[in-house]
């Protein structure tokens, strides 16, 4: 069994790409090209000046030492919010930017959920002179203002999504619109490991330098390129992906996903899409969604803007169908209260998406000698409002 | 003969209709069918709402929306179209994102169109490549015809390719749009009205996307067998309800003054 893509654009049953024939020649487009480019020395090059130059890679692999003794095991926490614009998203964007340019693209268009993606888009497009539109739930615009103003100040336009939820499923929808209206000049930076192939590939292959890191750093700290778990929290699924990658077939390090259980699994609020979904299409993809028996898709919901996605990439549909991956569902409240412990006890800030993982060490228990390396996928800056209701500070 | 193939053959130009079902009220859908024969359509394409229409703009949007909410249902759908053909004869075709018809079985779909007289399906996100691989010998079976897209970006060799499999007509989308906006048809779109034309297809091409009035309709339908409205009619069931269909369908075939 192979954990990575097929040739046709599957992992597994999952993938594909169920798009509209007016998409057809821009997603053709990218599919024939994107290996293609990504394997030209110059493009290697590029990215990798900008990665290490301009967002600050590599990202420490940090030992948390106090958080280890308390959980009686080895924490490693992968410094993704130290990134430029302080999530994982950007080495994404750097990477797609590129591909842009490459393609003859001069317009680009963005969903994003909890703004992360939709700064880190924004920004690359500032770095390289190139239109930038970000499409934004409205109730997303609402409770992530810093980084809408962000966006703004870095010169893109923030339209807002107004159908359906209002979050980050009608923002991808309304990009994908969008993308249909403009098929000739545009590039849609994707940010996540959803939608149609090529998609999914071609941003587990961006966000693929987070494992590589992973795997010499931990031989410098630990004398091993193997942890015995990586874990990561997932909305559509790329930072997962990105520290999940180069372990996929190496079943001896044990991967975690952490989504996001809202208020309770069987709440009625909940984004657990592995536990909630059932195998579907959304957004191009074949993959687990939540959906109702008649397959409409049902509205998520996360105390977390990243989480909060009634989907998940199809990497990972087929690491749980598989059993390759443990999936763990996270509440609003653990993940609320891991994230203010990872600020008590280690000075960090995660992001809220980021403190669902964080939380499976109340969920879960290690061995002591084990080495647990927690994807920090980003800082907590822009839930500061969020933390600070939650808890009444 | 499949009703599809059989209307084609007439020797005029087709006028096709495309409405949500359970819009604006759940038990609509029947009556609208009727009154649009009775008033002159050609064919009827019954839209099955969906929570994320990606290829439709706000008005389809919207229609989509209610009827959900209004309870629309696959299985809905079904039960209302149950003796619809003992009241109407023109060609019916479902419109709707492959979504929905997974999650009730494709075969078990394209047995119940065959069953209360359904003759095609029209389904965005189905691509060719995997319909061809996965699902064409359920459709034959049942004899539904499955409708494809081109647009003004699909290259002549896959137009080559969708024409070779298609069985019934081309729907030709008529710029590159979601549904919806109708600015009109410029050099650009008859340029490519022409240059489908000229390739002189084995499947007829029908027109859809960004045609409203008898103006639009007209220029599709010098190019095209027929041309199919959509958000105009959806438009009009929102602002005069749906008992008033002949009016719309009057304004389509003949210049207003
Ligand atoms: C900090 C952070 N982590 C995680 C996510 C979730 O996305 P993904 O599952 O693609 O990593 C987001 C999305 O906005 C995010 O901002």
């Amino acid at each position: 069994m192979t954990y990575n893509i097929n040739n046709k654009g599957y992992y597994g049953e999952f993938g594909g790409a169920y798009i509209p024939e007016m998409l057809y020649p821009n997603v053709e487009e990218l599919r024939q090209n994107y290996l293609k480019v990504m394997a030209e020395p110059e493009f290697q090059e590029e990215f990798n000046a900008l990665l290490k130059d301009y967002v600050g890679r590599p990202s420490p692999l940090y030992f948390a030492k106090r958080l280890s003794v308390k959980y009686n095991t080895k924490i490693y926490l992968k410094r993704e919010d130290l990134n430029h614009t302080g999530a994982h998203k950007i080495n994404n964007t750097v990477g797609q930017i590129l591909m842009a340019k490459r393609l003859g693209k001069n317009r680009i268009i963005a969903e994003t959920g909890a703004g992360q993606h939709g700064v880190a888009t924004a920004t690359v497009c500032a770095l390289m002179g190139l239109e930038c539109i970000v499409y934004m739930g409205e109730i997303d615009i609402a409770r992530q203002a810093p980084n809408v103003a962000r966006m703004k100040m870095l010169g893109a336009t923030v339209i807002p999504a107004l159908s359906g939820s209002r979050t980050l499923k009608d923002a991808t929808n309304e990009a994908i619109r969008d993308w249909i209206n403009n098929p000739v000049d545009t590039h849609y930076i994707i940010g996540s490991v959803v939608g149609p192939h090529p998609y999914p590939d071609m941003v587990a292959r961006f966000q693929a330098i987070v494992s590589e890191e992973i795997q010499w750093q931990l031989k410098e700290k630990e004398g091993t390129t193997k942890p015995d778990y990586v874990v990561a929290c997932v909305g559509g699924g790329s930072n997962a992906a990105g520290a999940f990658y180069h372990f996929l077939e190496d079943t001896e390090v044990k991967l975690i996903a952490v989504e996001a259980a809202g208020k309770g699994v069987h709440s009625g609020e909940s984004a657990a899409t592995s536990i909630l979904g059932k195998e579907g299409i959304i957004h191009g993809s074949k993959t687990l969604l939540m959906q109702t028996p008649d397959g409409q898709i049902t509205e998520p919901y996360s105390i977390s803007a990243g989480l909060d996605y009634p989907g998940v990439g199809p990497m990972h549909a087929h690491l749980y169908k598989s059993g390759r991956a443990e999936f763990v569902a996270i509440t609003d409240d653990d993940a609320m209260t891991a994230g203010l412990e990872l600020c008590k006890m280690e000075g960090i800030i995660p992001a809220i998406e980021s403190s669902h993982a964080l939380a499976v060490f109340e969920h879960k228990k290690f061995k002591s000698s084990d080495i647990v390396v927690v994807s920090l996928s980003g800082r907590g800056d822009k839930d500061l409002e969020t933390y600070i209701q939650h808890f009444g500070l | 003969m499949n009703r599809i193939n059989k209307k084609l053959k007439e020797d005029k130009k087709l006028l096709s209709i495309y409405f949500t079902a359970g819009y604006p009220d759940i038990n609509d859908t029947v009556g609208i069918i009727e009154s649009l024969e009775k008033n002159g359509v050609d064919m009827i394409e019954i839209g099955l709402p969906f929570s994320d229409p990606l290829a439709d703009g706000p008005t389809i949007q919207a229609s989509s929306t209610k009827a959900l909410k209004n309870g629309m249902t696959t299985e809905v759908l079904f039960d209302q179209l149950k003796d619809v053909r003992k009241t109407v004869s023109i060609p019916l075709l479902i419109m709707g994102y492959f979504n929905p018809i997974l999650q009730y079985g494709v075969e078990a779909f394209c047995k119940k169109c065959a069953e209360v007289g359904i003759d095609g399906l029209i389904i965005p996100d189905l691509p060719v490549d995997v319909y061809n691989e996965q699902y064409k010998s359920i459709f034959e079976r049942h004899g539904i015809i499955n409708v494809f897209l081109i647009t003004p970006q699909t290259s002549e060799e896959r137009i080559r390719f969708i024409d070779s499999i298609s069985k019934g007509f081309i729907y030709m989308v008529s710029s590159a749009s979601v549904t919806g906006s109708n600015s009109g048809f410029g050099d650009v779109q008859t340029d490519y009205f022409e240059r489908i034309y000229q390739m002189k297809l084995k499947n007829p091409q029908v027109i859809g996307f960004g045609i409203s009035d008898y103006k639009s309709f007209s220029q599709a339908t010098q190019y095209a067998k027929g041309a199919i409205i959509g958000s105009a009619f959806v438009k009009h069931l929102t602002t005069k309800g749906s008992d008033d269909t002949q009016h719309f369908i009057s304004s389509l075939l003949q210049p207003q003054e």
